[in-house]
């Protein structure tokens, strides 16, 4: 009926042109070039002509044979998970502290907007004041410890492999568990709140409420945060980069710095890095397909909700005619 | 009924306690920062952490001088490529919204399902193919290649969606129909006005999160006078500043300062996008 005459359908066509156009070459190109380098002899500065391999999986091979790539897919692991479990663990406790409603806390948004201040600071900027920070023999780090007695003498934390580890896995969870807060602390207010009221009423303690409604209602919210953390984790580069250059001896050497490194720093190996990227690429389409169907489901619930909606209302507008 | 009193004023001591103990761990690297910046490195040298500003500001700034790191020719270039990603994403991310709300088209629900699909598709591990693609075309040491691709950007897609099926009513659209306005001047005059809220909170991450972005700048630009701020900042990391330590936290202030500035006008909205994100209401 509100189609009389004018087809106004192709206009869903015509505006979302720009997208697919933009998509098309600089998404999905982009993305197909890296997997056909990836089969290819391409390196070597300035050089674009290549030819396909004989053995098309040979790039492939080498790097998945490579002890450098094979530790550095470990270490984002190991970095990754330093991170995100003291992360998670940090921010379901400030959620369960801000959100009961016994404690009342004054001043959370003050808390929450000074505990999430890290996450829009340019990550290369903290990862050069870090390593300043813990600066040797003289930094702020070095000489607070001595003051408060920790340490005798100053020590040489970027040449401690697991100090090295340990601070770029501090520096990913301090920037990111205000984030991973909010995020919950938004699911918790998302909850019927006559949950609330009525376990308080029958005597359950805030410890009770906590772990037998909140958590169980989060679940989806924080497997969401868990995988785009993932995501995320996996790309690591900026800090690892930036903070040690990957070291002491590889010890903060991430598999996006392994591509970098292989393609940007000297020996041109396009090919090798195309090949590692695609393997990453192909772990973080598996992540993103547990993204996707906990987004759809929840997506198609409430269209059809809304679906429901319109036919009853439809419904009741029918009876007043 | 006492004791159950008492041990919430315990535990409620011991959460403040640990929440102000967060808060001055978020606040105390960038606070050494700002402080040591207006100190000399010799002073620096003799104790690192300082609570009294000192008077060395412009002779930490005139080490910059002659050398590699800008940070005027940085924020310039920043400013463009990010003000220009945040304008394309912003325009055609509610363009593209608006196509999938207010028209019934056959490819509609597909395409609504491809853009989630894609949503987390990063740049980065396709950043070898971009990089030899923008070899080619000529576009490496352009800012270009930082801004056109934004016009594609699925997760904002699908925030303005929500939104837009939230607050969008199709009677103003057959209102201006009715009127003799065009589709496209009513997306501009009529919807795009409605937007403006959900426009305002991604502009922010958009900016924030271009500003920030480290991977695709470094491996295009080459050019120092095309550099964008952190990969200025990376050159702080250079064996020149190394025993310049009150100009490299100089430079490094010089970097968080208008991020600051950004988030303590906007921190209300930022924390608000930030849950409303997640939630994908």
């Amino acid at each position: 009926m509100r189609n009389k005459g004018v087809n106004y359908a192709k206009y869903g066509y015509i505006f979302s042109i720009p997208f697919v156009l933009t998509f098309l070459i600089f998404s999905l190109y982009p993305t197909i070039f890296t997997a056909v380098i990836g089969f290819t002899d391409l390196r070597g500065m300035g050089r674009t002509e290549f030819n396909f391999l004989k053995q098309p999986f040979d790039n492939f091979v080498l790097i998945l044979n490579n002890p450098t790539f094979r530790k550095s897919l470990g270490t984002t692991a190991i970095i990754w998970l330093m991170n995100f479990i003291p992360q998670i663990l940090l921010s379901l406790l400030l959620t369960a502290w801000f959100t009961t409603r016994r404690f009342k806390i004054r001043g959370q948004g003050a808390f929450k907007v000074l505990l999430y201040m890290p996450n829009i600071i340019t990550a290369a900027t903290i990862a050069i004041l870090f390593n300043s920070l813990f600066g040797y023999p003289k930094g702020p780090v070095n000489d607070l410890f001595m003051r408060f007695g920790w340490l005798d003498a100053p020590a040489n934390f970027h040449m401690q492999k697991w100090t090295a580890r340990g601070v770029v896995a501090f520096i990913q969870f301090w920037m990111w568990y205000g984030n991973s807060m909010i995020v919950l602390i938004a699911g918790v207010l998302g909850i019927d709140p006559t949950l609330f009221e009525v376990a308080e009423i029958d005597g359950a303690t805030s410890t009770q409420i906590f772990f037998k409604i909140t958590l169980p209602r989060l679940k989806t919210i924080l497997l969401y945060v868990l995988i785009t953390s993932m995501i995320g984790g996996l790309q690591m580069f900026d800090i690892p980069r930036l903070f040690l250059w990957g070291g002491p001896d590889s010890a903060t050497l991430t598999a996006s710095l392994f591509i970098y490194n292989q393609a940007f720093s000297g020996s041109y190996l396009y090919n090798r890095a195309a090949a590692a990227s695609m393997i990453m690429f192909l772990i973080i389409v598996v992540l993103s397909a547990a993204l996707f169907h906990l987004m759809r489901d929840k997506d198609e619930a409430k269209f059809r909700k809304a679906e429901r909606l319109r036919i009853r209302n439809a419904k009741k507008q029918g009876e007043l005619v | 009924m006492k004791s159950l009193k008492a041990s919430t004023n315990i535990t409620k001591t011991i959460i403040y306690v640990v929440c102000i103990f967060l808060a001055i761990l978020s606040v105390f690297p960038f606070l050494v920062m700002f402080i040591n910046a207006t100190r000399s490195t010799f002073q620096i040298q003799q104790d690192s952490v300082s609570l009294l500003p000192s008077k060395y500001l412009a002779s930490n700034w005139a080490v910059f001088k002659g050398k590699s790191f800008n940070p005027v020719v940085g924020f310039v270039n920043s400013m463009l490529s990010s003000g220009g990603a945040t304008l394309c994403a912003v325009y055609f991310s509610s363009l593209t919204a608006y196509a999938l709300v207010a028209y019934s088209w056959k490819l509609r629900q597909p395409f609504f399902t491809f853009i989630l699909a894609v949503l987390m598709i990063p740049a980065q591990v396709t950043g070898i193919g971009f990089y030899q693609f923008m070899y080619r075309i000529g576009w490496t040491n352009s800012l270009l290649p930082l801004i056109f691709p934004a016009i594609a950007s699925p997760s904002m897609v699908f925030f303005m969606r929500q939104y837009l099926m939230a607050t969008l009513s199709l009677d103003i659209v057959n209102s201006a129909r009715i009127d003799g306005a065009g589709e496209f001047y009513t997306f501009n005059r009529i919807i795009l006005p409605i937007m403006k809220p959900a426009m305002a909170t991604q502009a922010i991450f958009t900016f924030v999160f271009s500003w920030n972005s480290l991977f695709i700048p470094l491996i295009l630009l080459t050019n120092s006078k095309k550099y964008t701020m952190p990969i200025m900042v990376s050159l702080l990391r250079g064996d020149i500043y190394k025993t310049e330590y009150g100009a490299v936290y100089l430079g490094l202030s010089l970097t968080v300062l208008p991020l600051f500035v950004i988030y303590f006008l906007l921190s209300k909205y930022i924390i608000a996008g930030v849950a409303l994100g997640a939630l994908k209401e």
